[in-house]
Order: C-alpha cells, then sequence, then structure tokens
C-alpha cells in the first residue's frame, strides 16, 4: 500500500463543498463579459522582452598546453555554444547524482515493488551519471575551460527542472512520485545528450562525439529503465497488467552487467473505450 | 477552558525548548486538509513575526528590558519557526500568496464584526474591500500565467470577484493614516484587533518584496509590486488606529495577549487534530510569555495589568467563510474612498488631492491589476475549463 494512490478527504474540487461552491459561481457569474483577451498581458511581456539576457560563457581560462585542435576549436562562434552545451550536461548530470540519492533514502524505508528498481539498480544509475559528470569535468579541463562555471544553458535547464529535488526530498512522495520526477529528468537528460553528440559530430570532433553517443546510448537504457519501472508500479498499484515492459539491466554478482528480460505480456484485447 | 488573562502563568519560559526535529514538524497535506487549518498557519505565523519584530524595536529602545525581550523573543522565534514551517512544500509561492490573501479577507471579515467602534470596524471593511480585489488579481494571474486554479487552495469559502480595484487603491500617504483610539477607552479587543490585522498585512508586505522577483513573468513581477506597495498602504493604516500614548510595556502586554487570544481561537476551531495540539501547546507558552510581560508591566510602571488586561478573553476569531458579510460591505462600501482618516463617496473626493496624482503617476504606463484580470470571471477549473453550471456534484454527475 506504501505506492499506492489512496482514496480520501481531498477538498480541492467544487465537488467537496457542493454549498459553498454554487455560492461562488453565483458571485463569479456576475461579473459581465468574460474573455479569454490577454492581449495586454501579451504587450507587458513582449515590452520586456530584449531587456537583458541570462548571462555568458565565460572564455577559456587558458590556452596553454591544448592542442592544435582544441585551439582551432575554441576559435570562432561556435565555442561558446560548445561550452555552453558541456556545462549545462556537466550541471544536470551533477544534479542528478543527488536526484538518485535522493531515491537511494527512499527506497531504503519504502523499498520497491513487484517489477520495480532494487537498490543495486538505483545505485547503477546513480554511477553512471557521477561517471558522466567526471568524463565531462574531463572534457571542459582539457578545452582550458572553467568546469565549475555555470553558463546559461546550465542555467536554464537547472531552472525547468527546479521542482525535481522538491518532489523527491518530500518525504511525504513515495518511491512512485519520486519515479514520476526521475522519468522527467531522464528525458531530460536523454534529449540533452542527443543535442550535445549531435553538436560533436557537426563540429567534426570526432572523438569526443564518439564518447558521447556512448553515454547517450547509456541514457537511452536510463530512460527506458525508469519509464518500465514506473508503467508497472502503475499498473501493480491499479492491478493490471503492464504490456511491453521487457529490459532490465540488473548488475550481476561479477560485476559484469547483464540483460535479463521481464515476462511480458501480451495483449489480450482491447482495452473498452470508457 | 476559561483563559484569565491577568492571573494564569501558562508554560515557564524555562520549559520553553525545542530541538530541530521538534521544530521541523510534517506539514498539513495542501490537498486534504481544511482550507482553514492553512489560514491559520499563515495567521499565526504573521502572528509571531510581529511579536518577534515588536521585541526587538522595544529591545532598542528600553535598555532594562532587553533580556526579558530576548528570552521571550527567542522562545517567539522557535514558535514562529514550527509554525511557518507547517506550510507544505508542494505549496508554490503564488498558491501560497492565494492563502494569505484569504487570510486577509477572511480574517478582517472576523474581526471587522467582532469590532465595537464603529470607526474602527469601518476601517477593516475598508482594508476588506481592498484584500478582496487583491485575491482576485492574483487568482486571475495564477489562472492565466500557470494554468492553475486559484480554488484549490480557496476550496471554495471565499469569492472571487473584484472588490475596490487595486488600481484606485494607490493613495498618498497622507491618506492612508487613520485616528487612532483612545488607549484609556478603547475595549481590550479592539486593541486585539488592531495588532491581529496589523501582523496579517505586515507578514503579506514582506512576503511579497520576498517572493515577488522569484517570478520570472513580468506580468507577476509587476503584480506583485503593485499589491506588496498597496500592502504597505495597510501597515500604515492598521498601525495608525493603535494609540501612541501607549507604553512600551503596555504594548508588550497586549502584544502577549493578542497572541493568546488568536492562538485560543485557533485551538478552539482546528480540525486537524496534530495542529490542534500545536495551537494548544502555544497557547500555553504565550501564556507564560504574558506572565513575564505582566510583572515587568507591574514592576515598571506600577501599574494593575488588570488596567489594560480584560479577565475574559473576547468571543475567538471566527475562522470560518464570511461571504455574506462580504458581500454586503461590497455592495454598499465598494465606492468609498478615503480622505485623510475619513471615509467618503467617490463623488465627494476633492478634485484636487494628494492620492489622485500619486496615482496618476503610478498607473502612468497601465495598471498591472487591470491587466492581468482583464474581463477575468473566475470559473472553477479555470477559464479555460467549460462553464460550471455552479454545482459540481451535478456536474461530475453530468460528465
Amino acid at each position: 500500500m506504501k505506492h499506492q494512490t489512496t482514496m480520501g478527504m481531498n477538498r480541492t474540487g467544487v465537488a467537496s463543498s457542493p454549498r459553498h461552491a454554487k455560492a461562488l459561481y453565483d458571485a463569479s457569474k456576475r461579473i459581465k463579459k468574460p474573455s479569454l483577451d490577454g492581449h495586454g498581458i501579451m504587450q507587458v511581456r513582449q515590452a520586456y522582452v530584449n531587456g537583458g539576457e541570462l548571462g555568458s560563457v565565460p572564455p577559456p581560462a587558458t590556452l596553454k598546453g591544448l592542442g592544435k585542435t582544441f585551439i582551432e576549436l575554441l576559435k570562432g562562434e561556435r565555442a561558446p555554444v560548445l561550452i555552453d552545451r558541456l556545462c549545462e550536461r556537466l550541471s544536470s548530470e551533477r544534479s542528478a547524482v543527488r536526484l538518485y540519492d535522493g531515491m537511494l533514502a527512499k527506497y531504503d524505508v519504502m523499498g520497491s515493488w513487484p517489477g520495480g528498481p532494487t537498490r543495486e539498480e538505483i545505485e547503477h544509475l546513480r554511477s553512471e551519471e557521477l561517471e558522466h559528470f567526471r568524463q565531462l569535468h574531463r572534457e571542459l579541463e582539457s578545452m582550458g575551460t572553467d568546469p565549475t562555471a555555470l553558463t546559461p544553458a546550465a542555467d536554464v535547464t537547472s531552472v525547468a527542472l527546479m521542482g525535481l529535488p522538491q518532489v523527491i526530498s518530500d518525504p511525504r512522495t513515495n518511491l512512485h512520485q519520486c519515479f514520476e520526477a526521475m522519468l522527467i529528468a531522464e528525458q531530460a537528460d536523454y534529449g540533452f545528450w542527443e543535442v550535445l553528440a549531435n553538436l560533436a559530430v557537426e563540429m567534426r570532433h570526432d572523438e569526443m562525439a564518439g564518447r558521447f553517443h556512448r553515454i547517450l546510448a547509456r541514457e537511452a537504457r536510463h530512460l527506458s529503465l525508469t519509464k518500465s519501472w514506473l508503467v508497472l508500479g502503475v499498473s501493480a498499484s491499479a492491478g493490471v497488467r503492464a504490456f511491453g515492459q521487457e529490459l532490465s539491466v540488473r548488475p550481476s554478482t561479477d560485476g559484469k552487467r547483464r540483460r535479463t528480460t521481464r515476462k511480458s505480456t501480451k495483449r489480450r484485447s482491447r482495452p473498452r473505450a470508457r | 477552558m476559561t483563559i484569565d488573562l491577568r492571573k494564569d502563568t501558562g508554560v515557564p519560559l524555562s520549559r520553553q525548548t525545542f530541538n530541530w526535529r521538534e521544530l521541523v514538524q510534517t506539514p498539513y497535506s495542501k490537498l486534504d486538509d481544511d482550507a482553514f487549518t492553512r489560514v491559520r498557519v499563515v495567521l499565526m505565523n504573521g502572528i509571531e513575526a510581529e511579536a518577534v519584530n515588536f521585541g526587538h524595536s522595544c529591545a532598542r529602545m528600553n535598555q532594562e528590558l532587553r533580556r526579558p525581550l530576548a528570552e521571550v523573543r527567542r522562545a517567539e522565534h522557535f514558535q514562529q519557526t514550527l509554525v511557518n514551517w507547517l506550510n507544505p512544500p508542494d505549496q508554490s509561492p503564488l498558491e501560497t500568496t492565494i492563502a494569505y490573501e484569504q487570510v486577509a479577507v477572511e480574517v478582517t471579515a472576523s474581526v471587522a464584526q467582532n469590532e465595537p467602534d464603529p470607526y474602527l470596524a469601518q476601517v477593516y471593511r475598508f482594508g476588506l474591500l481592498e484584500d478582496f480585489d487583491h485575491l482576485y488579481r492574483y487568482s486571475a494571474l495564477m489562472d492565466r500565467l500557470l494554468g492553475k486554479d486559484a480554488n484549490n487552495i480557496l476550496q471554495s469559502y471565499t469569492d472571487v470577484v473584484p472588490g475596490r480595484p487595486t488600481s484606485e487603491e494607490h493613495r498618498a500617504p497622507s491618506d492612508d493614516l487613520r485616528t487612532s483610539y483612545d488607549a484609556e477607552k478603547a475595549a481590550a479587543v479592539s486593541k486585539m484587533n488592531a495588532l491581529t490585522i496589523l501582523a496579517a498585512e505586515q507578514q503579506a508586505q514582506n512576503y511579497y518584496m520576498n517572493i515577488g522577483p522569484q517570478h520570472s513573468d513580468p506580468v507577476a513581477r509587476q503584480l506583485y509590486a503593485e499589491i506588496a506597495a498597496v500592502k504597505e498602504q495597510h501597515v500604515t493604516q492598521y498601525e495608525s488606529i493603535i494609540d501612541p500614548k501607549e507604553s512600551w510595556l503596555e504594548k508588550w502586554v497586549l502584544h502577549e495577549a493578542t497572541e493568546v487570544y488568536n492562538y485560543y481561537s485557533c485551538m478552539e476551531q482546528e480540525t486537524n487534530p496534530r495542529i490542534k495540539t500545536i495551537w494548544e501547546q502555544f497557547l500555553d507558552y504565550e501564556l507564560g510569555h504574558l506572565a513575564v510581560a505582566r510583572d515587568h508591566f507591574e514592576k515598571h510602571e506600577h501599574r494593575d495589568a488588570a488596567e489594560i488586561l480584560p479577565a475574559k478573553l473576547p468571543n475567538p476569531i471566527s475562522f470560518d467563510s464570511h461571504r455574506d458579510f462580504i458581500r454586503k460591505v461590497l455592495q454598499r462600501e465598494v465606492d468609498l474612498r478615503a480622505v485623510g482618516p475619513e471615509f467618503v463617496a467617490s463623488s465627494q473626493v476633492p478634485a484636487r488631492n494628494p492620492s489622485s496624482s500619486y496615482r496618476k503617476r503610478l498607473n502612468a504606463d497601465g495598471s498591472p491589476s487591470e491587466m492581468v484580470a482583464a474581463g477575468y470571471r473566475m470559473n472553477p477549473g479555470t477559464e479555460l475549463s467549460p462553464e460550471s453550471k455552479g454545482d459540481g456534484q451535478k456536474e461530475r454527475r453530468a460528465r
């Protein structure tokens, strides 16, 4: 039950208080001419656009000791874009490690659900996020760029994902709910790694692109695992079967990862439309 | 439970201790608890903040009171921490803002009805219609910026319609000052009412000044700037109804009595049993603080505290929907305007008055509160939802 959603005294909707709701609606009805016209709001928003920017990407701290390729790379207009994307990934991967720390804290108290993650699996994802963070740290250092800087793209992603730690660290959320937040994090991770890997390819930095594509493959697995755990958990708590959740990676005792196949359930008939 | 403000000694200060685990408790549920549990939490945070701020001001002016004030203030600080930390982390600053305005509307409505002095009651009704309008403007913002429904927070207890338009509320400082009560003649409940509403408005101003810039949307930033300015006016208004001739010690005693009164009101009506025990505990703590203040008042001023304290508490603040009262006030008084300390119909405001030029200057490049709510009609489920038939249950069944 600890991962299940229960029915109770939710008071947020109008149906929880019909008498008051009717009065509320009666008062509101007296306002004439309701309108969805957001023209004024739009005008103010537009008037402020171009009034400033989030900030900038720092220049390389030093060009000393850098290879010719990197010096070439850092010249021109494309360099800040690459540095910005690298810093974005670094910042997000670092945060993802902390998100998984929060997941582990919750796992240890609440446990998992049938078909849900094991502690080792969560730890494994955490360790890969940490590896990615350190890889990016090395990439930035090798380019003479300060890996501790907060760049605009890193700032944007961190603002966009601000609610994730809020969900995961809330003691009242269960592991299911935390995985909802992790799904958003992993979706974003996958998407942004695609952006970065593509950029490295287009900038013809082949070695870097190779490294990033390997990370992208791992992130694809993170995303698929997170999704399948969530689907299985939600399905189990609703007492229904989950379709098409096959893959999991469980670390074996010898330290090598092995692929296991979860029994997939064949769809017997179309679900009835409600 | 009978409280004797003149004699009860409550829990001694030496036993008012906390550890971090006690201070940080499980918050109320945004989804399942009654809206008035949230209203009480928000109000009591304001009451404690006022206690702490008053204690600091008093200490700055009174050498001999510094130690007892510091001791009481430390307990007040931790009480405020415990109370404010009952707000849940899934409640956004804008949702909390809606709650602040529900406090301002419903608590002021209760106070206005419980106020024996007709002029002071008028002051509260005047402020009430302005806070009522703020609720409407913030609800429009929540709907139009986030696609969220303010009624999830209000739980249908409070109407969301325009009051005195916020754009009209901007007044020159001289039109925000009121006539104070006479401490020698005023009823104790009048003094406690004034401190209660002052505290609520002061914390709203502080809150908006902190969270306004946390919004990225320029419309939201402007609206918070605008309503925070009116809260500053309200603080000016409500502190001006308090008799400045009261001594520092008299004010201290009245602050503590007000805290007792508020915790008692909360305790009597709380529906969450866990939070009710907090109100009970803090009521006893406040009686302890009142005993300290009373002792110093009698020691230094050689007066009997019974001169300023009633034996019995006034009727508790009513934490309930005051919809009918508010509608009547809205219908009769929305057109009132302040000219100096008096309230007159808008048609009687002199053509040349300091507030109109002040307002004109502020609204010169548009009014955020007008713009955010242009054509806004609150509809449960947001204005994007199909129009309700007015009865949620029937609607639900119909679906």
